[in-house]
């Protein structure tokens, strides 16, 4: 007959033997069996110190974006929330006022813009559905907390520093694949994005 | 005289106290590392170096839990419980010999608590105390598990001191009749130590020694996986932590009896020439610090193949359990006194 592995054992229901019966040689061998592993190399990862590695397309914590001149990508379009399946999504949008050039890129920008770590599921779905570029998903992890309420990660957690030097590299993330999906025409945001291109 | 008798007593006493406790609570760090160590892991290692601070970290934790009473039990019986299973481990200490008689300001000083003439009887019977701990505690708890851990524990105690009982007669016949450990420990100074006897009689005792202390693979008092917790289900806090480090306190003393019985305790191979060669006098306090570091390296070894086994067999199903005890060890140590007797009688040191 055909076997899937080979360490197949017929059962049988045969009396013991004797060296069986006493048990004595069963058990130096498992003795032996356990002493080997005494030396051998610990198969633990001591995690604060040492980390496993990741890939570096891992789905971790989030990143807002800003752009090259240090504004806020992110419209406050309500999209990645949309898409969330587990809804750890939430934001509050609010009009840009003259002078915040600097500070966000379109004249509509999430005053808050929320992130429940407990709710994310990490599927990368708000990135997908992103049409501003502005949240991506790094190898980064979600510290661990003793309350629940800081697992709620607020713009102070998830907005990149605006500093040139300490902005989260995505560039890992964002292979030439993905670029190449998000250019795809039909996807609703890609005809929106295009839209206004065309306006200006 | 009396006063500075009273003061070594004490002395005594607070010492072994410790040293029972001190290994007591670091074999539970080194139990928890030896089963990492076996399986590949690191085990506990954060509280200080290396994890040396583990066994206070847990010791306090378990002082500050909550202390659960259950309201339907004997108040009294459920205290009793533990206390008792930690006093008679904590009493079996007294008899064991530490290390050779030293003389000091002229005065001969023995490192043992006290040396009855019946020191092997003493401690069968402080064992068998121990039960009632365990018993008492089950049934005061007014839980069918705890109930059920109990009635396993006595029987699987009871059953396992019968042949240990006989185990410790065809040793006392065949090391000269004295039931004073430390004439026994003496007696396997001038001559070789009784394994060389008793082969099979400590291969059965020690097998009788993971019985009495519960250890695995005979831990069924505490089957978590049937019966929660066995004994100590109920119990909470401190009243846990006595019952947990109590074991560990037998499993010390039991090493300390097995090595004292069959490996000549505080004795080792060519002691006198040792001595000898380091140029210390008989009755020194250096000689009996030294005999007591072998006979701690001997508790150790024992203790370490205690765990070594714990964290290799899987646990026997009771009818197993019994069936062992009653079928297999209590006829083979009636056969291991009945080859003894005859061995003695023919060499001449029993006649009837």
């Amino acid at each position: 007959m055909l076997t899937l592995t080979n360490r197949k054992k017929i059962v049988s229901n045969k009396e013991q033997s004797f060296s069986e019966k006493i048990y004595l040689p069963a058990v130096l061998k498992g003795m032996s069996i356990t002493i080997s592993h005494l030396f051998r190399k610990k198969a633990t990862i001591q995690y604060p110190e040492e980390e496993r590695p990741r890939s570096p397309v891992y789905r971790g914590r989030h990143v807002l974006k800003r752009d090259e001149n240090g504004a806020e990508r992110c419209t406050a379009c309500g999209l990645c929330a949309l898409a969330c399946p587990a809804e750890a999504i939430t934001m509050v949008a609010a009009e840009r006022k003259p002078g915040e050039e600097h500070l966000y890129r379109e004249e509509k920008y999430a005053k808050v813009y929320e992130i429940n770590m407990l709710r994310c599921i990490f599927c990368g779905l708000c990135e997908d559905a992103c049409p501003k570029e502005a949240i991506f998903l790094t190898d980064r992890l979600v510290d661990a907390e003793f309350w629940r309420d800081d697992f709620i990660y607020g713009k102070d957690k998830l907005v990149e520093p605006i500093e040139k030097d300490k902005r989260i590299d995505i560039s890992k993330r964002q292979t030439a694949a993905v670029l190449e999906f998000k250019k795809i025409p039909g996807l609703r945001h890609n005809v929106l994005y295009d839209k206004k291109k065309i306006d200006k | 005289m009396l006063a500075s008798f009273v003061i070594v007593k004490i002395v005594l006493c607070v010492v072994v106290f410790a040293i029972s406790l001190g290994i007591a609570a670091y074999s539970t760090l080194w139990e928890r590392k030896f089963a990492a160590f076996l399986q590949d892991r690191i085990g506990p290692n954060r509280a200080g170096p290396g994890g040396i601070f583990q066994p206070l970290a847990d010791g306090g934790k378990l002082f500050f839990k909550e202390e659960i009473i259950p309201d339907v039990s004997n108040k009294f019986l459920f205290i009793l419980g533990p206390s008792l299973f930690m006093i008679t481990a904590l009493m079996t200490g007294v008899v064991i010999p530490w290390g050779k008689d030293f003389i000091w300001n002229g005065q001969k000083i023995a490192i043992q608590i006290t040396d009855i003439n019946v020191g092997i009887l003493y401690l069968l019977g402080v064992v068998s105390v121990g039960v009632y701990g365990i018993m008492i505690g089950g049934w005061a708890s007014n839980n069918k598990y705890s109930l059920l851990g109990a009635l396993r524990a006595s029987s699987q105690m009871i059953s396992y001191e019968i042949s240990m009982g006989l185990l410790i007669i065809a040793l006392i016949i065949s090391a000269g009749g004295t039931l004073s450990l430390k004439e026994i420990v003496e007696r396997q100074d001038a001559g070789l130590a009784n394994i060389v006897y008793q082969p099979l009689g400590f291969l059965l005792f020690f097998v009788c020694a993971l019985a009495e202390t519960n250890r695995a693979p005979f831990d069924l008092p505490e089957t978590e996986s049937e019966l929660v917790g066995g004994y100590h289900t109920e119990y909470s806090s401190m009243k846990l932590g006595l019952y947990l480090f109590a074991e560990y306190i037998n499993m010390f003393i039991s090493s300390a009896v097995m090595s004292a019985l069959y490996f000549g305790g505080y004795n080792f191979p060519f002691a006198s020439e040792v001595y000898a060669a380091l140029g210390l006098q008989e009755g020194s306090l250096a000689i009996s610090l030294i005999g007591a570091s072998v006979y701690f390296i001997k508790i150790i070894i024992f203790i370490n193949v205690f765990m070594w086994i714990r964290w290799t067999l899987p646990r026997f199903r009771f009818d197993q359990l019994m069936n062992l005890g009653w079928k297999y060890l209590m006829p083979l140590s009636l056969l291991n006194l009945i080859i003894t007797v005859v061995v003695e009688y023919f060499r001449g040191n029993i006649n009837f």
